[in-house]
């Protein structure tokens, strides 16, 4: 049944907000602390998980499989409606320290994950 | 002319789908027919999007892009953060849990060093505009961590509205040339990988814009890169009020 594997994802979603919201009282933060994360890792667990099986296989699968592809069509329309005006008219400044703060983050993506592949490297000698 | 505005927003959602189907069918055509495939189609459809969204917000005066033109509301619910969560963790059917545990720590470090990095380029920034109070400077700093930090930050610092304003169209401007850049960089930073992916959730951190730059760069990448740009903004809201807003003010 594809409303299985809906049901799953959606369960995943939920717990994992729960969880997301607990973590940012914990943490004195407003925000939700990784909410979507962890929903991914529960995901994850259960479509590798034997016990799951009935609910990730077949025609349950597919139900997940379906809102994976609906994720482009969605940032699309999440494109639509961001406030693209207030961002330009934020003046120079904003601009300024939103394009200086993605070059340095660009910049640094190849410098951390050669830090990860040494890490795995070095436990594979071990 | 009521009779569709009455059938269009009744059925806002379905018109929403049939407009992004589209906007989609439109971009894959001119990326096949003028760019010959190099530029991949769902990049131009997310460009087009934010097009849209600039002329739709010029057009109402609304904070929400062409979900304000009434006809086109459904793009509001289609592209709403629950929508975008749904299916940003469906995305992640079909990982292996291998590549997870093998990026683990880069990710880690990747998250902290994302936030503590755009921050300080925020701040610099700011000083160099001539703010020299620890409230503004931190603002705007949190602000280049994303559009949620800079005005969590703000508020509770106490930060004037003007300068929470600028914290968010910061990270606005971040946030959309996220999505526009990623496809165009990805080959010299390497992000071809799942490992690299996660890295640049971590360094990017904001949650639409790896969403939508890896998706137009390989949407294979997306689960991982997604996975470690949700915590990206919760790390900030947990820095900027407290450890970084402690800095700014020993050194100003």
């Amino acid at each position: 049944m594809i409303v299985y594997g809906v049901a799953l994802l959606s369960a995943c979603l939920i717990a994992g907000m729960l969880l997301g919201e607990m973590l940012g009282v914990a943490l004195a933060v407003e925000a939700n602390v990784g909410g979507v994360g962890i929903a991914m890792l529960f995901l994850v667990l259960a479509s590798n998980s034997e016990k799951f099986r009935a609910l990730v296989d077949g025609a349950s699968g597919s139900g997940i499989q379906f809102w994976s592809a609906m994720y482009i069509p969605i940032v699309v329309a999440m494109a639509a409606r961001q406030n693209v005006v207030a961002a330009f008219e934020g003046g120079m400044l904003a601009v300024v320290a939103g394009v200086a703060a993605v070059v340095v983050s660009f910049a640094l993506v190849p410098v951390i994950s050669k830090i990860g592949r040494s890490d795995i490297a070095s436990e594979e000698i071990q | 002319m009521e009779i569709l505005e009455t059938v269009f927003v009744r059925n806002s959602l379905i018109v929403a789908f049939a407009v992004v189907g589209v906007t989609i069918w439109i971009s894959y055509f001119l990326a096949d027919k003028l760019t010959k495939g190099r530029i991949h189609g769902s990049a131009i459809a997310i460009a087009l999007g934010l097009v849209a969204a600039y002329f739709g917000g010029r057009a109402t005066g609304g904070s929400t892009g062409v979900a304000d033109i009434t006809l086109l509301g459904g793009i509001g619910l289609m592209g709403g953060g629950m929508m975008r969560d749904f299916a940003i963790v469906a995305t992640a059917f079909g990982v292996k849990l291998g590549e997870l545990r093998k990026a683990g720590l880069a990710g880690v470090v990747s998250i902290f060093a994302g936030v503590i990095v755009s921050f300080i380029v925020g701040a610099v920034v700011a000083v160099l505009y001539g703010y020299s109070d620890a409230e503004s400077i931190t603002t705007i700093g949190a602000g280049a961590v994303t559009y949620i930090v800079g005005p969590v930050t703000g508020s509770a610092l106490g930060a004037s509205s003007d300068v929470i304003a600028l914290s968010v169209a910061a990270g606005l401007i971040k946030s959309i040339l996220v999505m526009i850049g990623t496809p165009m960089v990805a080959k010299m930073i390497g992000l071809d990988n799942p490992q690299s992916a996660m890295v640049f959730g971590g360094l990017m951190g904001t949650t639409s814009g790896v969403a939508a730059g890896l998706a137009a760069t390989d949407p294979k990448l997306v689960p991982y890169g997604a996975m470690t740009a949700t915590f990206y903004t919760g790390v900030g809201c947990l820095l900027g009020p407290s450890i970084l807003f402690f800095i700014v003010s020993v050194l100003v």
